[in-house]
C-alpha cells in the first residue's frame, strides 16, 4: 500500500546530500567535475603527466653532460645560451631542464608515496587507539609524544645517515618521521565516531572489532586522512627537498630539486641564477599547489575541519 | 510457556562521587509477540534500562534471563545467538546508519555476523526484509543520506528484523520524525509484530504513543518501576500518584477535554541522591509519614496491574 | 479586542546558488491576531513555520527574502521597516521564544543580567526598580526565591527552569506579541505541563497575544483559540480550534488529526502515506495532492485558493466547494 509511494517520492524528490562526499556514490554523476578547483590543478596535472613522461619529453639524460656543451650555460634567451640547452647547463654541462624534468620524478614519488606510509602508519595507530582505548590508547599515545618531541628533520637526518640514503629508504624515512600528525586528529575522531549510533548498532548486532573498525570506523575517517594527507604532502616534498639540499637525500647522480638547490648555491655569488631559482622555483610551486588542494578539499569534505 | 523474562535488580554505574543508582530494583518480563511500553522523564532509567538489555552495560546486580536462561556472561556461541535475537532501533534516523555503507550492506551486516549464507542469499533476505518494511528492494543500492527520516527508520526496523528476531528494543523510534510519518511507522510496527510474533520493547515519553502500541506499560521513575499494568487498564485507572501525574499532563487530544491542574510541582531530583523510602513522596501530594520511611514493595492489586505505593 | 497582527500574502523565499534555485518557504499566507490572542502555528518540517516568525521579527538569514505581501502590526508596516527601526521593536514589542533554553541563554551572564537586558535597553529601567522588576519576572514564571536564583548562571539550572527563564526575558520588555517557535520540544512532559500552565497564566494577567508554533497539536487543543495549518509553505486551514478539532475540512488537517494516537483507545491510526514535499520541486496544483485521500484531477492542475466555510474559517481546497454544492443540492431537495 505504501511501497509504490514511497519509491515514486524516494526517487523522484531530490536527494539532498547531508555533506560533500569524498567516495561520490555512483548515483551523482559528474557535478562534482565543475567544481574542482583550477589553481592547484593546473599546477599539479602537468607536474604529474612530466613526472610520468619523463622519459619521453626530457631532451638529453639528465646525469650525462651534454655532447658538446659548455658548464654554466645560461638559458636560451640570455647571452651565452643556446636552444641546445633551454634552461642552462649546470656544473658538469648537464641539462638544467631535463634534470629538473627528473627531478619532478623523485619530489612526487616521495612527496605522495611518504604520505601514503605516514599516512597509513598514523591512521592505523590512530584508530587503534581511538578505539580499543585502554593501555592500547596510553601506550600509542605516549609514543607519538615521544616521538613529537624530536625535531623532524634532526631525526630524518639521523636516520638517513643510518640507513644510507636511496630514494626508497629515505620514503620510509619521511613516512616514520611524519606519521604522527594523523594519529592524534584520526584518534580524536575515532573517539567521537565510536560513540555514534551506528557503531553501537554494529557492537550490539554482535560485529567483531576488527570488522567494526573496518566497516564502519575506517571508511568515516577517510575524510580527514585524504584531507590530512593532501595537507602533508607539501612537508614532506620540502622535507625530501631538505634532505637532498643536505646532502643525504637521493644520492647524486640522480637528479632532484634540492640536490640543485644545493649544487647551484655557490654559484649565486657569481650571477648564475638559473642553477637555483628554476629548482626552487618547482619546489615551490608543487608545495603550494598542494596546499591549495589540501585547503579546497578540507573545506569542502568535513564541516568539522574547517576550524583547524 | 517459554518467555523472555528480563528481571535485573539494583545496577548502579560507578561514578567518582558516589553512586549513581541508575537503574535500582526493576523486575519486568516481556512476553512473545508482545510489547512492554516502558515510560518515564528523563533520568528515570529507562535507556539505562534498555542498554542493560542490549548488554551494553553490566549489572551490578540482579539477573537478566533470556528464554530462561542468564544473558549477563554469556559468551562464545551464546552470546552470538543472543544478539542474533535481540535486536535495537534507535531514535535518531540520522546517525544510526553508517553512512559510508549502502543500505544494503547496513541491513546484511547481522546476516553476515551470524549466518554464512551466501551473498545471493543474504541478498535475497536483504529484498524480503525491505518489502517487509513496506521499501522496494531496489534501494538497496542507495546511500542512507538519499532518505528521509521516516524511511531512514524503516530501514533501522528492516535490520532489526534480518536475522530470526524475537526481541526488538525500540528506543523513542518516532520521537523524531514528522508527525504524519509516525503513523506510517507505528501501523509498520504493529503490522510486523502481528506477522512475525516479534516483541518489543518500547521506550518512549509520550503516554499516547507508548500507551497505543504496546500491550502492557512499566512506568519508571528514579529508576524504579512504580506501576506496571495492560495498557487500557492503565489509561482507565492510573493508580500511582506519579503515573497519574503523567496522565494529567498529558496533552488533551481536544480541546473542549477537560485538564485539571497538575498537583505535582518540582523537577525529578537527581539520581546520585535519591530520596528515602518511596523517591516519588516529595513530589507526591498523596505523601504520608511512611513514605519517607519505606520504600514500597511492589503489589499487585487487581488482575494484572501492580503499583508500588503505600496508599494501596 | 483590537486586531494587533495582520500578515497578508506574505511571501518569503530563500535563493541560493546565486539565484539560480529558489525555495518558497512561504508562499502567501495570511492570518490575523487579535491582542490576547492566541493562535497556534500547526505544520511538520519544512512547512514554513518558522520562516514566517521569523519574517514578521525581521531576523530572516541573509539568503532569504521577504518577496511579497505585508505584516502590519499595531498600525505599523514591518516589511518596509529599516533595521534600526525593527531592533526597537524586537525584544520591546514582539519577543521571542526558541525551541533551545541551553542556546537561548548566554551561558557567561547571570539570569539576573540577561532578564534585566530588555528593561534595561527598552524601557530605560535601572537600579532598584530594574531589581524590582527581574524579580517580578521570576515570580510571574513560578521560579521560587527569585533573589536567590536571580544571582545564578544557565548551567545551574535545569531545562525547564531555563525555559522558564527564556519566558521572563521575553516578558521582560513588556510585549505585546511573543513569537513562541515550539518552546517544549526539549521538554519533559510534566516539565512541559508546568510550562504551558506559566504561559497561559502570564498571557491572563499581561494580555499579552501568542503565535504559537507547534507540530503536536496536542498543545495547539491545550493552549490555543485559533489554529493555522501550514503544508509547503501555505495555509491550508485556519480557524477557531474548536470548529477545526471537531470537524477540519482540508484532508490534511483530518490526516494530522487522525493520525494523532488517543489516551485510553487503541484506534488504528491514520497514517498519511507519502513523505513531505521537497519545497525545491513541489507538485503542481494542490501540494497536498499526492498524498491526499480524496484527491480529485481538478487537484492535480489547480492550485486551490481560500475558499471560506464559516466567517473566521477558510480552507484551501476544491472539496469545500464540492461540500457547499451538495448541502446546496439537500438542502433545495
Amino acid at each position: 500500500m505504501t511501497t509504490t509511494d514511497e519509491i515514486a517520492t524516494a526517487t523522484a524528490a531530490a536527494p539532498v546530500p547531508a555533506a560533500q562526499e569524498f567516495f561520490t556514490p555512483r548515483g551523482t554523476g559528474w557535478r562534482w567535475v565543475r567544481e574542482l578547483p583550477l589553481v592547484p590543478l593546473a599546477i599539479l596535472v602537468p607536474f604529474i603527466l612530466i613526472a610520468i613522461l619523463a622519459n619521453f619529453i626530457a631532451p638529453y639524460d639528465p646525469t650525462e653532460p651534454i655532447p658538446g656543451a659548455k658548464i654554466f650555460e645560461p638559458p636560451f634567451w640570455m647571452q651565452g645560451g643556446s636552444t641546445r640547452a633551454l634552461l642552462g647547463t649546470d656544473f658538469q654541462a648537464r641539462d638544467v631542464l631535463s634534470r629538473l624534468i627528473f627531478g619532478a620524478r623523485v619530489s612526487l614519488i616521495v612527496g605522495v608515496v611518504g604520505t601514503i606510509v605516514a599516512g597509513s602508519l598514523g591512521t592505523a595507530l590512530g584508530i587503534l587507539s581511538g578505539y580499543l582505548g585502554g593501555w592500547v590508547d596510553q601506550l600509542i599515545m605516549r609514543v607519538t609524544d615521544a616521538w613529537l618531541a624530536l625535531p623532524a628533520l634532526v631525526f630524518a637526518i639521523f636516520l638517513a645517515t643510518v640507513v644510507g640514503p636511496s630514494m626508497w629508504n629515505i620514503i620510509i624515512i619521511l613516512g616514520l618521521v611524519y606519521w604522527t600528525r594523523y594519529t592524534r586528529v584520526i584518534r580524536g575522531e575515532v573517539l567521537s565516531l565510536r560513540e555514534r549510533e551506528f557503531v553501537k548498532l554494529a557492537e550490539i548486532a554482535g560485529g567483531s572489532r576488527t570488522r567494526i573498525i573496518l566497516r564502519h570506523i575506517l571508511p568515516n575517517v577517510m575524510n580527514s586522512a585524504m584531507v590530512l594527507a593532501s595537507l602533508t604532502i607539501g612537508v614532506v616534498i620540502i622535507a625530501e627537498a631538505s634532505l637532498s639540499f643536505l646532502g643525504i637525500g637521493v644520492p647524486a647522480p640522480q637528479p632532484a630539486w634540492g640536490s640543485m638547490l644545493s649544487d647551484g648555491r655557490s654559484m649565486m655569488m657569481v650571477g648564475d641564477w638559473w642553477l637555483t631559482v628554476f629548482p626552487g622555483l618547482c619546489i615551490l610551486l608543487v608545495v603550494l599547489a598542494t596546499q591549495l588542494l589540501g585547503d579546497w578539499l578540507r573545506v569542502r569534505l568535513d564541516p568539522q575541519l574547517r576550524n583547524m | 510457556m517459554s518467555g523472555n523474562t528480563f528481571r535485573s535488580a539494583p545496577a548502579m554505574l560507578r561514578r567518582k562521587i558516589g553512586w549513581v543508582k541508575a537503574v535500582d530494583g526493576v523486575n519486568f518480563a516481556i512476553h512473545p509477540a508482545e510489547t512492554l511500553g516502558l515510560i518515564g522523564e528523563s533520568g528515570c532509567g529507562k535507556t539505562t534500562t534498555s542498554k542493560l538489555i542490549l548488554l551494553q552495560e553490566i549489572p551490578t546486580g540482579g539477573t537478566i534471563r533470556y528464554d530462561g536462561e542468564e544473558v549477563c556472561g554469556l559468551k562464545g556461541p551464546e552470546l552470538m545467538r543472543y544478539r542474533r535475537e535481540v535486536q535495537v532501533v534507535f531514535q535518531d534516523p540520522y546517525s544510526s546508519l553508517s553512512p559510508r555503507m549502502r543500505v544494503g550492506d547496513i541491513i546484511a551486516e547481522p546476516l553476515e555476523i551470524h549466518t554464512d549464507l551466501s551473498r545471493e542469499a543474504r541478498r535475497q533476505r536483504v529484498a524480503e526484509v525491505l518489502e517487509m518494511v513496506g521499501l522496494s528492494p531496489e534501494v538497496a543500492r542507495l546511500f542512507p543520506h538519499e532518505f528521509s527520516g521516516g524511511q531512514r527508520q524503516r530501514i533501522a526496523i528492516a535490520r532489526a528484523l534480518a536475522t530470526d528476531t524475537r526481541l526488538i528494543v525500540l528506543d523513542e523510534p518516532v520521537s523524531a520524525l514528522d508527525v504524519s510519518i509516525r503513523a506510517q511507522i507505528m501501523n509498520q510496527l504493529e503490522q510486523l509484530q502481528q506477522s512475525l510474533a516479534v516483541s518489543y520493547l518500547f521506550i518512549g515519553h509520550d503516554l499516547a504513543t507508548v500507551a497505543h502500541i504496546s500491550h502492557r506499560i512499566a512506568v519508571m521513575y528514579l529508576g524504579q518501576i512504580v506501576e506496571l499494568a495492560h495498557s487500557l487498564e492503565l489509561c482507565a485507572k492510573p493508580l500511582h500518584p506519579y503515573t497519574q501525574a503523567l496522565f494529567t499532563a498529558a496533552l488533551p487530544s481536544h480541546p473542549d477535554q477537560r485538564h485539571e491542574k497538575l498537583a505535582v510541582t518540582g523537577e525529578v531530583p537527581s539520581a546520585l541522591d535519591p530520596p528515602s523510602g518511596c523517591r516519588f513522596h516529595p513530589r507526591c501530594p498523596h505523601a504520608m509519614p511512611r513514605c519517607a520511611r519505606e520504600a514500597p514493595l511492589r503489589k499487585e492489586v487487581a488482575p494484572y496491574h501492580a503499583v508500588a505505593c503505600h496508599l494501596y | 479586542m483590537a486586531q494587533l497582527l495582520r500578515v497578508s500574502d506574505l511571501r518569503t523565499h530563500y535563493f541560493s546558488f546565486g539565484g539560480a534555485r529558489v525555495v518558497k518557504a512561504v508562499d502567501g499566507i495570511s492570518f490575523t491576531l487579535n491582542e490576547g490572542e492566541t493562535i497556534g502555528l500547526v505544520g511538520e518540517s519544512g512547512c514554513g513555520k518558522t520562516t514566517t516568525c521569523l519574517s514578521v521579527v525581521g531576523l530572516l538569514p541573509p539568503a532569504a527574502r521577504i518577496v511579497g505581501g505585508g505584516i502590519e502590526f499595531a498600525g505599523e508596516e514591518l516589511t518596509t521597516k529599516r533595521p534600526r527601526e525593527m531592533r526597537r521593536i524586537r525584544g520591546r514589542r514582539i519577543a521571542m521564544i526558541l525551541q533551545d533554553p541551553m542556546a537561548s541563554l548566554n551561558p557567561l551572564f547571570s539570569i539576573y543580567t540577561q532578564v534585566a537586558e530588555p528593561a534595561f535597553y527598552h524601557l530605560g529601567t535601572r537600579g532598584r526598580s530594574l531589581r524590582q522588576r527581574v524579580q517580578e519576572l521570576l515570580r510571574a514564571v513560578r521560579i521560587s526565591s527569585p533573589t536567590v536564583r536571580m544571582r545564578e548562571y544557565p548551567h545551574q539550572m535545569s531545562g525547564g527552569m531555563r525555559q522558564r527563564v527564556v519566558g521572563a526575558i521575553a516578558m521582560a520588555g513588556g510585549p505585546k506579541l511573543i513569537i513562541a517557535d515550539e518552546p517544549t520540544t526539549n521538554l519533559d512532559v510534566t516539565i512541559q505541563a508546568q510550562y504551558l500552565d506559566v504561559l497561559k497564566e502570564i498571557q491572563q494577567a499581561s494580555g499579552v497575544a501568542l503565535i504559537f508554533v507547534t507540530h503536536n497539536l496536542g498543545i495547539v487543543a491545550k493552549m490555543c483559540d485559533k489554529m493555522a495549518v501550514m503544508y509547503a509553505g501555505k495555509i491550508v486551514e485556519q480557524g477557531a480550534v474548536r470548529d477545526l478539532f471537531r470537524a477540519a475540512k482540508h484532508p490534511y488537517t483530518q490526516a494530522l488529526l487522525g493520525s494523532m494516537p488517543k489516551l485510553g483507545t487503541k484506534e488504528p491510526l491514520y497514517a498519511i502515506p507519502g513523505q513531505p514535499p521537497n519545497l525545491a520541486q513541489l507538485p503542481s496544483g494542490c501540494a497536498f495532492h499526492p498524498r491526499c485521500a480524496r484527491a480529485m484531477t481538478q487537484c492535480q492542475t489547480q492550485q486551490p485558493d481560500d475558499r471560506r466555510i464559516a466567517e473566521n474559517w477558510v480552507a484551501k481546497c476544491w472539496l469545500v466547494d464540492h461540500q457547499a454544492k451538495e448541502q446546496y443540492v439537500s438542502a433545495i431537495a
